[in-house]
């Protein structure tokens, strides 16, 4: 690890000055990608701005017919919550899936869709669930919000606040795991609203990122059962191909964790 | 015997200060003013090292040194070398190139140190590292090791033409020839043995300390051999002389091979010491770990078994070509000839074997013994080729392999080995039982109405360990003889110090040897101490590995108990006015048989050491030593059996029953013999399913973290693997130890492999078994039912 300068943050306010401040800083939250990636020498970001003691960006927050979840709310957080666990359980679900114990225990919800990592678990629901993300600038919509591989329509001094999630029918996520990593080789998050409009999201395949299946959507909107994705290929051409799975291997998976996403959401 | 000796389930004395994190690793040793080094490494798998630039360095904070490998030839330091020779069939000895610890030169892995910088820290070290500026000339690159023997493939080292170190042979080619003449039907595979990276919990790390006013040098370091260790940095490194060369490997995370080598990165730190005249400590991180340890197995083989009409074995024959990666480590030679092909007859009566290897070099990761070293890749050609055959005559594998077990001993097989004795009716038996194998039928169908594809393999497996009677190994090649020592100090209260040149790196050799002890005499095994791992305490040892530390290092130890129980006796008689022959020890007592007279052992030590009234002529004192030289390899065997469920949407496969029964001979501590053989079936698990070392074609290790080197995690294996021992003694060492520790390794891979080929209905699977690979085949079987 290179040599840095660390500061913990009292507020968002304060995260943000700092952030312009610095030469070439980085938001330090649970640093489960970050410090890794600094222990390996491939970053080496001249100051860090821990956030992940900022008391507006803790907790989860029942708004009736939405969740509100801090950005620094740890994984192990969210998947133990009550709320989450009665209102959204695909989502308690998902949380509760990611990395590791301690992963779970140190990594936090802003940190891991402000890397936006092609493989993380949270953009799936995001998206799926049309979050909203509240900076400290504005309100993004998910669809707006991830962009690319790891890339997000964050500006450079932006800092995620709190995402909230509105709160679905049913929903529910499946992921095949890379063997290796862990990490999601194809997850994908079904979401059946409460208007009864479908939305599913996939993430760890796609080339771009997370992204969307508009020719499931529909078959679920109109048959919310598993038989209705079965058939529904995303197509090998946009998606990820690398020593643990093919792009066809993966266009495959993302059609076998739709069905079994459908099937638990019930 | 008392309740700690031969048999018990004794727990591990040394677990108290592992687990409450007392162990003292090397990585935990300091020495007033020491330094740290970081090497400088080839980012390019193949290039000729243009010039080298350290003036950035140098002038960077805490740096002290930064060192070249033409400053280590200047000093004289010796090229790396391999410790065992081996002749082609044409009779012309092994073509090896020369390997030096920094290259000055051409490098020729990804990895390989130029340089090593020498500073106060390690993060200075590693800056410096960073700041050494290598001018590179990109070479052509070549990693498979077919490819590597092609005309006009790039050239590693000019002493090994078309890249081929040698091309060996071994068996009776005319007459397998004959025996495929005259077959009914012929079983052909090419079978692929994957590269595997050791990863041992603890890396490779050195602390060398260097005494100017002594000419003296330490070196703590993580060795499953540390006396080897030092006789190769002497005799052949021209480090120091052996008297000015202490090394010491205290405890030791884990080597499975890996740490029986001597690398680049210990050697230089030695040579760095004197050179800056400060101790000098490096610890490998991770990715150092992947890029420089030596790697294992590599083979692609072609095998053909040979059938008569009454599906009886006639013949097999093999050509296996062996990636030996960019350099010949120190033990590698030996692998895919002596510790591979001797074992091709498996459990069975193949009257004609035929076996020709090719080493090659490529530009990758040195590779060597890795626990099993041979024996796994033999098991898992002849194991696949069984179930192969059997499923191709129509026969079921358990019958075609119990037709062609060996029942009598000792067998001589066509390729050197002489089996002294085993049961493997007994074994195949106990696991077919132990998983229920009749009622398999019935649970293959309960699984399909679930969707999940069942299947069941076996694997007979053999090994040879105990390795090895030294005038044999000699014969064949090895520069060394492969004996133990064992020292017994018994003190004048009657405690026992026990001297070996084993060494425990996760083995719980303090435990059982202990054992030994207290079988013997009675005494409780917090009377008895385990010295291992001090070339300055131990005189002289040839280490762990090979599963030897039982069978090698355990006899030399009951050899020394003889003598000392000859001596107390002696002085017990004497001291009882009784017949030597009337004295038994019993409970930590020595008694004269039919009376009530009595001495404990302490008054027995104390007597041999006050020397006030010894027996006429007998020296004072009670310490003796051994060593002991096998007369033979051991041959562990057994059965494993294991049943999977192949989900054929995603292509994972669940092991649901594994079954291991397995012959050791006698078992010393039973809790010991089964974290062994989990530990072995977990790392045969991973490579039949999980690991991988995968390179892209410029020579970069795409596998180089954990991100993407996939290992055996709990959720991997089985909730239980049903283990059982089955006994027959070896004959060939005093208690009828054959050896435990790479069983798991070296049996389990094919019986994974045959499980999965049985659950998907087809044999066209490598390993690793990956989702996508068992995806494939279970879609092709699909579509084939479909047409």
């Amino acid at each position: 690890m290179y040599e840095t300068t660390y500061h913990r943050a009292g507020s968002v306010a304060d995260a943000a000055a700092l952030l312009a401040k610095a030469e070439d800083a980085k938001l330090l939250s649970g640093g489960q990608t970050l410090l890794p990636t600094m222990k390996q020498r491939l970053a080496a970001p001249s100051d860090l701005i821990d956030v992940s003691r900022i008391a507006e960006m803790q907790g989860i927050t029942d708004n009736g017919a939405s969740i509100s979840i801090g950005a620094a709310t740890k994984h192990a957080d969210v998947a133990g919550s009550t709320v989450v666990k009665q209102k959204l359980p695909g989502l308690a679900k998902l949380a509760g899936g990611i990395g590791d114990p301690a992963v779970r225990h140190m990594g936090t919800l802003g940190g891991s869709i402000s890397n936006n990592d092609p493989a993380a678990d949270y953009p799936a629901a995001l998206l799926a669930l049309g979050a909203t993300i509240t900076t400290s600038k504005r309100s993004l919509a998910a669809d707006e919000f991830f962009t690319g591989l790891f890339e997000t329509a964050l500006d450079e001094d932006e800092i995620v606040v709190s995402v909230s999630f509105p709160v679905a029918q049913k929903s529910a996520y499946a992921k095949y795991p890379n063997p290796a990593s862990r990490y999601a080789m194809a997850g994908v998050y079904v979401a059946k609203m409460g208007d009864g409009s479908v939305r599913v999201a996939v993430t760890g395949a796609g080339q771009g990122g997370v992204f969307r299946v508009p020719e499931m959507e529909t078959a679920l909107a109109g048959n919310f059962s598993a038989s209705a994705v079965a058939g529904i290929s995303v197509g090998a051409d946009n998606l990820l191909s690398d020593i643990h799975g093919s792009n066809a291997y993966r266009a495959n998976l993302v059609t076998v964790m739709a069905k079994r996403a459908v099937e638990a959401a019930g | 015997m008392g309740v700690d000796g031969i048999g018990a389930r004794v727990l591990r004395k040394e677990d108290k200060r592992f687990i409450t994190g007392k162990g003292r690793y090397t990585d935990d040793m300091t020495a007033q003013g020491m330094g740290y080094a970081a090497f400088v490494r080839s980012p390019h798998a193949h290039a000729r090292v243009k010039s080298i630039d350290s003036s950035a360095a140098l002038d960077m904070p805490g740096v002290d040194a930064v060192l070249t490998g033409e400053q280590l030839v200047g000093d004289g330091i010796g090229n790396l070398i391999c410790g065992w020779m081996i002749h082609s069939k044409d009779g012309s000895p092994m073509n090896m190139g020369a390997w030096r610890a920094l290259e000055p030169e051409i490098v020729r892995h990804v990895g390989q140190a130029v340089a090593v910088v020498i500073a106060d820290t390690q993060a200075q070290a590693r800056d410096a590292a960073d700041a050494v500026v290598v001018d590179y000339e990109e070479l052509d690159a070549v990693v498979d090791p077919v490819a590597a023997m092609e005309a006009g493939a790039p050239q590693l080292h000019p002493e090994a033409p078309n890249n081929l170190i040698y091309d060996w042979e071994i068996g009776d080619e005319t007459a397998t020839n004959a025996a495929f003449d005259n077959a009914a039907h012929v079983t052909r595979m090419e079978i692929y043995n994957n590269r595997l990276v050791p990863n041992p919990m603890e890396p490779r790390a050195a602390l060398a300390i260097y005494d100017s006013a002594e000419e003296h040098h330490t070196l703590y370091t993580t060795s499953q051999n540390p006396h080897v260790a030092r006789l190769v940095l002497s005799a052949f490194y021209a480090i120091a002389p052996e008297h000015k060369l202490r090394v010491i490997a205290p405890d030791v995370g884990g080597g499975f091979g890996s740490k029986i080598y001597i690398y680049p990165e210990e050697m230089v730190c030695l040579w760095a010491s004197k050179k800056v005249d400060r101790p000098v400590k490096w610890v490998s991180d991770r990715t150092e770990a992947f890029l420089t340890d030596a790697h294992g197995r590599d083979h692609r083989s072609v095998a053909e078994m040979a059938l008569d009409a009454n599906n009886n074995i006639t013949g097999l024959r093999v050509k296996t070509v062996a990636n030996l990666g960019a350099y010949m480590s120190l033990f590698s030679s030996s692998v895919p000839t002596y510790l591979y092909a001797t074992l091709l007859s498996g459990q069975y009566n193949i009257p004609a074997i035929h076996a020709n290897v090719k080493a090659v070099y490529t530009n990758t990761v040195p590779v060597d013994a890795y626990r099993g070293a041979g024996r796994p890749e033999a098991t898992y050609l002849v194991e696949r080729m069984m179930e192969t055959a059997a499923r191709e005559v129509g026969m079921s594998p358990a019958d075609f392999r119990r037709k062609n077990f060996i029942t009598q001993f000792p067998h001589q097989t066509p390729v050197i080995m002489c089996y002294d004795a085993g049961d493997y009716s007994a074994t195949l038996d106990a696991a077919m039982n132990a998983i229920d194998y009749s009622g398999f039928a019935a649970r293959k169908a309960e699984a399909a109405s679930r969707g999940k594809l069942r299947g069941i393999g076996m694997s007979c497996y053999i090994e040879a360990c105990g390795i090895a009677p030294s005038a044999a190994v000699g014969s064949l090649g090895a520069g060394v003889g492969l004996w133990e020592s064992a020292e017994v100090r018994v003190n004048p209260v009657g405690t026992i110090e026990v001297l070996t040149g084993s060494h425990s790196h996760g083995q719980g050799h303090e435990t059982t040897f202990a054992q030994l002890i207290t079988e013997r005499f009675g005494i409780g095994n917090d009377q008895v101490s385990i010295v291992h791992g001090d070339t300055d305490k131990v005189q002289f040892g040839m280490g762990t590995y090979g599963s030897r530390s039982g069978a090698v290092g355990m006899s030399a130890i009951v050899k020394a108990l003889d003598k000392v129980e000859a001596k107390a006796k002696k002085i017990a008689a004497h001291l009882m006015e009784a017949s030597e022959g009337d004295i038994t020890i019993e409970g930590g007592e020595l008694k004269v048989a039919g009376t009530d007279k009595k001495l404990t052992f302490t008054e027995v030590a104390l007597a041999a050491y006050t020397a006030h009234n010894l027996p006429a002529g007998m020296e004072p004192g009670l310490k003796e030593g051994a060593f002991y030289d096998p007369t033979n390899f051991t041959f562990p065997a057994g059965t494993y059996i294991c049943e999977v469920e192949v989900d054929p949407e995603t292509g994972k496969t669940e092991i649901i029953n594994f079954v291991a029964a397995d012959d050791f001979g006698k078992v010393i501590n039973p809790m010991i013999v089964e974290g062994q053989v989990h530990g072995g079936l977990t790392q045969g698990i991973g490579q039949a399913l999980l690991e991988n070392a995968a390179y892209d074609e410029t020579g970069q290790l795409l596998t180089a973290s954990y991100m993407d080197y996939c290992m055996p995690r709990a959720d991997d294996l089985p909730a239980e693997f049903k283990l059982s021992t089955h006994e027959t003694l070896c004959p060939g060492n005093p208690l009828g130890m054959k050896g435990c520790g790479e069983a798991g390794a070296i049996g389990s891979p094919p019986a994974v492999i045959n499980a999965i080929t049985d659950a998907i209905g087809s044999n066209a699977l490598s390993m690793p078994a990956t989702p996508e690979k068992v995806w494939q085949l279970c879609r092709a079987g699909m579509q084939q039912a479909a047409e």
